[in-house]
């Protein structure tokens, strides 16, 4: 997208309001309908049988009792999905991680799965299907995954990213290399070098909703899906070539979605609900249970980094390498790559090498996770950063904005920044006022920056005024937090009409073009830059319209505040036309009047936050407290700044969690042992403090309003910055995430002794 | 499953006495809807007992307190007369789960839940309390750490239901109290617990004690020498250090995903110190 | 198994239905009754999603039977409005952006609502203590606790129980 001048520091009439959102009342009354609240005639209930073990090869399955249990109308196994992805492996695989094809390969794996008349039923059919397992070696651990002998997740992957191509079967799946100039030429210049290594533990999004769809497949190969997801138009697409429907007959439509943050992007339990609906020609309505979201859908990855940073004592990082392994589960995907690539964004360096691995683990498949990988590259070069600059005697935030990139600087990714965000928001770290709050006893300050790319992507709108001149917004994003009021606002904007006559809605796949998903930050940016453009193609209509009644040139006629005006002094006699009095008239004029935009929308300019933590830590118990968090993000322009200050505390919320007690423990048999939310602990009311947001407006020179995406930059940097406050509270480094009381306690307990030892 | 609710203990007694396949008691749910729904049981039989006249109130009696089976927690958070003479077992009875769970779970249920980590029971057993036991023989009457016979096993006899806990009136001078450690606020299960009842003797010297920790073991422990290091002191410093050291040496805790065996132990002793010191102040001592 | 007939009151109006043994308060809200506010988040009586109050109790729906209400009253957060207005706290959540996906608010709600009828006057912190039960994973809490806050003293200042 070119540079919208027009828009550039201009004042906003609606936009950056606090309106209240058009689906408030749906969702305060409990009306607002998501994925387990649909019914449809003749509905049967779904339910998967999983696989209790790590890995196993499945040598029969055997239903024939289920199948013959009254009221049971389908069971469906491997057999009734079977592969029509034409090589394509990486939809094999998404096909396989729904149903086990001959393994299973993770705790949790699907591998059959029953319709009948009611939940009981359907459960007591699950008991009766008889798996003959073969129990296999498995591995869910990243380091010992990669050892050498280490049992094999997939036979079939070869190490990319490595020459000459291996011929040997490898849990490495990618290696991806990312950086410039010389590090050891680099590191041969740094006075202090500070080396270091991290791990962090696998954690989930928790969403609160369970992932859901009511399936209806009929024989005539049409079908409907209703279903709780972060983007219907892919899953659409997903399930209509897993199963072999053409794309135009199967209508999905996305529920309210109850919390995804990465989640929600990949089908897991919609290809099979329409293979039952397809078997039984009933619908069937398939929910998970916590458990179940807990063990077969998307965490995200646990992690072993190793930094190592060099500087010159004024301050200047001559040199930065990074290797991070991530765990992909059972399947490959390019977590490990997105962690190497984000590692130094935050940074102006000269030499700098990341280099990325995904490995294969049998766990379930990682699905993105706000920001995906970022956060514990993050945890591992923030916390280094702070070791340097104590090292050197340096302020941290200042050692930071010494080194921190800006416009110009050629990001360790390879692309080189445009108008950027890090040095403002360090600079108001450095000025706000909780860096200079005192601390009391057990208590100790950190502060990190993060970094994320943000996404654009395919994006459809439709703008139809109605006869009364409001107008409905019709947007195929999903809305995950508020963005129908932010969409309405902008078109409100464009078309100089109050935010109340716009009304939003979120159109299923039969309504509107292809949408890519929710994801990557892209909602407010995409369909905002979409909204944008479908008002400015309405505005014409209405421009030609008013031009008509007057009889005029259209070039003589101008869009201002909701209504076209005739200008030149010899139309001085025509008093302007609203967008009510031509939507009126609309009937006699050309008929309905709308705007659309398709658009892949470029330019999402990245995003960067800088935070300051306290916490408190009870010496003898290890339990940390976390008493104040600031956050500081560029958004570029907060078209609707309740949401965003939501986006703000809620990513530091979740990283709050996965910094403190969040983690997948598994057991050495390889299962799961807290797949729900009483030993999966989540951050509740009562352990946080307020969340202090400030917005920097730094606009995106890629979008007319200047927007960046703001939902996901906000988890990035809680664990490093929490690992900082805890480590400066109790005097040791901490290097391992989740950083629970035993291992806090177990830290201060082994470095007492080396003092004790020491002296 | 059959669901009965009847109205008096004999009924329920008998209920739970022919029941042919496995039959639970219902009084709050809140660990036993969580096992059915898991389908770690399949019950023939759920007898909710809360309709029971007897299981309803906490009652002051001539010895102290009975508190009903089927009585929420929450309840016994509202009764004034019962925080301010056993506050360390309201707190703990108030610490199980959030203001929803409240509302609904009972000590007895903890107990009989068999858990080693339930809150209530390290402060019931500090405390003395017994409870009150209707069965096809009759009625019984035994203490409470006699009732946990191991995770998930309870000593009750087919058909026996517990009707009440009965606490005793506390001794002059005496106080107790109850701590946990969780690395939430709130909604965790007891990483590690303790409880501790103690009365003063003359000039703040501690005449008797009695010390339990909670999830440092198969259920949970009534530590003798834990008591038997405080009793006779004032609770200084080197009184704390001896608690501290013979509730470690009492732990045989295991490594599990709520938290280590080396982690539980150290934690046992800090909590028996913290609590103690809790309690030595309630009882008056300074 | 054979069902069980409950007659029961649901936000005040007398309610018959049939449910088997096994089946939960919520699953006969959601599936029964057709009152789908309450959701089931974890079903284990860990995120409260599917808060209600039978009796004025604040529970986890969840963690109920259907035949243990027989005779109870049942208030969900589809009662809580009073006609075509609004509950303060409904108001102050919207106002407050309280909500991101809103799947809990549901829950929150009829939490905050038992909060505020017990104490019409709550601090910060016991606004998040009694909030505890209800897991949200969209908003760190900050304007849930901000919503409640202004809604308490809404009431307050009209001199009405919550």
């Amino acid at each position: 997208m070119a540079h919208d001048k027009h828009f550039t520091n201009q004042e906003f009439k609606v936009v950056g309001t606090r309106v209240p959102r058009p689906d408030g009342v749906d969702k305060v009354t409990g009306r607002a309908r998501y994925g387990a609240d649909a019914f449809a005639p003749g509905q049967l209930v779904g339910a998967i049988l999983r696989s209790p073990h790590a890995h196993a090869k499945i040598r029969k399955i055997d239903a024939s009792k289920a199948e013959k249990l009254k009221g049971v109308k389908a069971v469906v196994t491997s057999a009734d999905l079977p592969d029509l992805t034409n090589g394509r492996r990486d939809m094999l695989d998404i096909l396989e991680n729904c149903m086990a094809r001959g393994r299973a390969l993770y705790d949790g794996h699907a591998v059959a799965a029953v319709a009948a008349i009611d939940a009981e039923t359907a459960r007591k059919a699950l008991k009766l299907i008889k798996v003959d397992y073969e129990v296999l070696p498995h591995v869910t651990d990243v380091d010992e995954a990669m050892k050498p002998g280490a049992p094999i997740v997939q036979p079939w992957v070869r190490t990319a990213g490595v020459d000459p191509a291996p011929t040997k079967a490898s849990n490495v799946s990618q290696i991806s290399t990312f950086g410039h100039g010389d590090v050891e030429a680099g590191f041969a210049e740094a006075h202090v070098i500070v080396e270091r290594s991290y791990k962090t533990e696998q954690t989930h999004q928790g969403y609160i909703e369970p992932h859901a769809c009511l399936a209806s497949v009929n024989p005539d190969g049409t079908g409907e899906l209703w279903v709780t997801t972060q983007g219907h138009f892919v899953f659409r697409n997903v399930c209509a070539s897993l199963l072999g429907m053409e794309v135009a007959k199967l209508k999905v439509t996305s529920s309210e979605i109850g919390g995804g943050f990465g989640g929600k992007t990949h089908v897991w339990i919609e290809p099979v609900a329409l293979a039952l609906s397809r078997k039984a020609n009933r619908p069937v309505k398939l929910v998970m249970t916590r458990d179940e979201v807990f063990r077969a859908t998307g965490p995200t990855c646990s992690t072993s980094v190793d930094v190592k940073i060099g500087a010159t004592r004024d301050g200047i990082i001559t040199a930065a390498t990074a290797t991070l392994r991530y765990q992909d589960g059972a399947f490959p995907a390019i977590w490990g790559m997105l962690g190497a690539m984000t590692s130094f964004a935050c940074y102006d360096l000269k030499n700098v090498k990341s280099v990325g691995y995904d490995v294969l683990v049998n766990r379930p498949k990682v699905a993105a996770y706000r920001a995906p990988s970022a956060p514990m590259a993050a945890f591992g070069v923030e916390s280094t950063i702070d070791q340097l600059a104590a090292e050197i005697g340096m302020d941290p935030v200042e050692f930071r904005i010494k080194n921190a990139a800006k416009e110009g600087t050629r990001a360790s990714y390879g692309p080189t920044y445009g108008p950027i965000g890090i040095g403002p928001t360090l600079q108001a770290a450095k000025n706000h006022p909780h860096m200079k709050a005192p601390l009391g006893r057990n208590q100790g300050r950190g502060m990190a920056c993060g970094f994320w790319f943000n996404f654009g992507g395919q994006t459809c709108v439709d703008l139809n005024i109605g006869v009364d001149g409001t107008v409905n917004l019709t947007v195929g994003t999903v809305d995950v937090g508020g963005s129908r009021a932010s969409m309405a606002l902008i078109a409100a904007e464009e078309l100089g009409i109050p935010y109340e006559r716009v009304r939003c809605n979120v159109a299923d796949t039969v309504s509107l073009g292809h949408n890519d998903m929710t994801e990557g930050s892209r909602g407010t940016f995409s369909s905002g830059m979409a909204t944008v453009f479908a008002a400015r193609n309405a505005i014409e209509v209405l421009r030609e319209r008013a031009a008509r009644t007057w009889d005029i040139d259209v070039s003589k006629v101008e869009w201002q505040d909701g209504k076209a005006v005739a200008m030149g002094s010899e139309h001085s006699n025509l008093s302007s036309l609203s967008i009510e009095e031509l939507a009126a008239a609309s009937p006699n004029t050309g008929g309905p009047i709308a705007g659309h935009n398709e658009v892949v929308a470029d330019g999402a300019g990245v995003s960067f936050a800088t935070h300051i933590c306290d916490v408190e830590v009870d010496p003898e118990t290890g339990k940390t407290r976390v008493i104040r968090y600031t956050v500081i993000q560029d958004a570029g322009k907060a078209i609707h700044p309740d949401y965003v200050e939501g986006q703000f505390q809620g990513g530091a919320a979740q990283g709050i969690g996965w910094a403190l007690n969040e983690e997948y423990v598994y057991g050495d048999d390889g299962r799961l042992q807290n797949p729900g939310f009483l030993d999966y602990r989540i951050p509740v009311c009562s352990d946080l403090p307020f969340i202090d947001t400030q917005i920097l407006e730094i606009p995106n020179p890629n979008h007319p309003y200047g927007v960046r995406g703001v939902g996901e930059t906000s988890i990035v940097p809680p664990l490093a910055a929490i690992a900082n406050a805890v480590s400066n509270a109790v005097g040791v480094r901490m290097t391992h995430i989740p950083m629970s009381p035993p291992r806090i306690l177990k830290a201060i307990k082994a470095h007492r002794a080396e003092s004790e030892a020491a002296a | 499953m059959r669901y009965e609710a009847p109205k008096t203990m004999k009924e329920a007694s008998a209920l739970m006495a022919k029941a042919r396949g496995s039959a639970f008691i219902l009084a709050g749910g809140t660990d036993l809807l969580v096992r059915l729904k898991s389908g770690l049981i399949e019950p023939e039989l759920v007898v909710d007992i809360k309709r029971i006249p007897a299981t309803q109130a906490i009652a002051r009696t001539a010895s102290g307190f009975r508190i009903g089976a089927s009585v929420p927690c929450a309840a016994l958070g509202r009764n004034s007369a019962l925080k301010k003479a056993w506050p360390g077992v309201v707190e703990a009875a108030n610490l199980i789960g959030s203001d929803q769970i409240q509302g609904r779970c009972t000590i007895v249920g903890n107990l009989c839940n068999a858990s080693p980590a339930a809150d209530s029971v390290p402060a019931l057993v500090a405390a003395g309390a017994k409870v009150a036991i209707v069965g096809p023989k009759g009625r019984r009457t035994v203490a409470v750490e006699k009732i946990p016979a191991g995770p998930g096993r309870t000593s009750l006899k087919k058909g026996e239901v517990i009707e009440a806990i009965v606490l005793p009136k506390p001794k002059p001078k005496s106080g107790d109290a109850y701590l946990r450690f969780i690395p939430r606020t709130e909604m965790d299960i007891a990483v590690v617990s303790a409880g501790v009842n103690l009365t003063l003797g003359p000039k703040g010297v501690i005449k008797s004690a009695r010390v339990a920790l909670g999830a440092v073991a198969p259920t949970v422990l009534l530590v003798e020498a834990a008591a038997k290091a405080i009793v006779g002191t004032r609770l200084d410093d080197a009184a704390l250090a001896a608690l501290d050291a013979a509730c470690q040496a009492a732990c045989r805790p295991i490594d599990d995903k709520r938290g280590t065996a080396e982690f539980r132990t150290e934690v046992a002793g800090v909590l028996a110190r913290r609590a103690a010191r809790i309690a030595y102040q309630r009882a008056g001592g300074k | 198994m054979s069902g069980i007939l409950v007659a029961t009151t649901v936000n005040g109006d007398a309610v018959e239905f049939v449910c088997q043994p096994r089946e939960t308060l919520l699953e006969v809200l959601r599936n029964r009754l057709g009152l789908t506010g309450a959701k089931e988040g974890c079903g284990t009586g860990d995120c409260g999603a599917c808060s209600v109050t039978v009796d004025g109790a604040l529970v986890c729906s969840c963690l109920v039977l259907g035949a243990e209400v027989e005779g109870r009253a049942v208030d969900t957060v589809e009662g809580l409005a009073e006609g075509d207005q609004l509950h303060p706290l409904q108001s102050q959540f919207i106002k407050h952006a309280a909500l991101q996906c809103g799947i809990c608010t549901p829950g929150f709600l009829v939490a905050a609502k038992a909060l505020l009828d017990r104490n019409p006057d709550p601090s910060e912190e016991e606004i998040r203590y009694a909030l505890a039960g209800n897991l949200c994973r969209c908003t760190g809490y900050d304007k849930i606790v901000r919503a409640v806050d202004a809604a308490a003293k809404d009431l307050r200042k009209q001199g009405r129980k919550a």
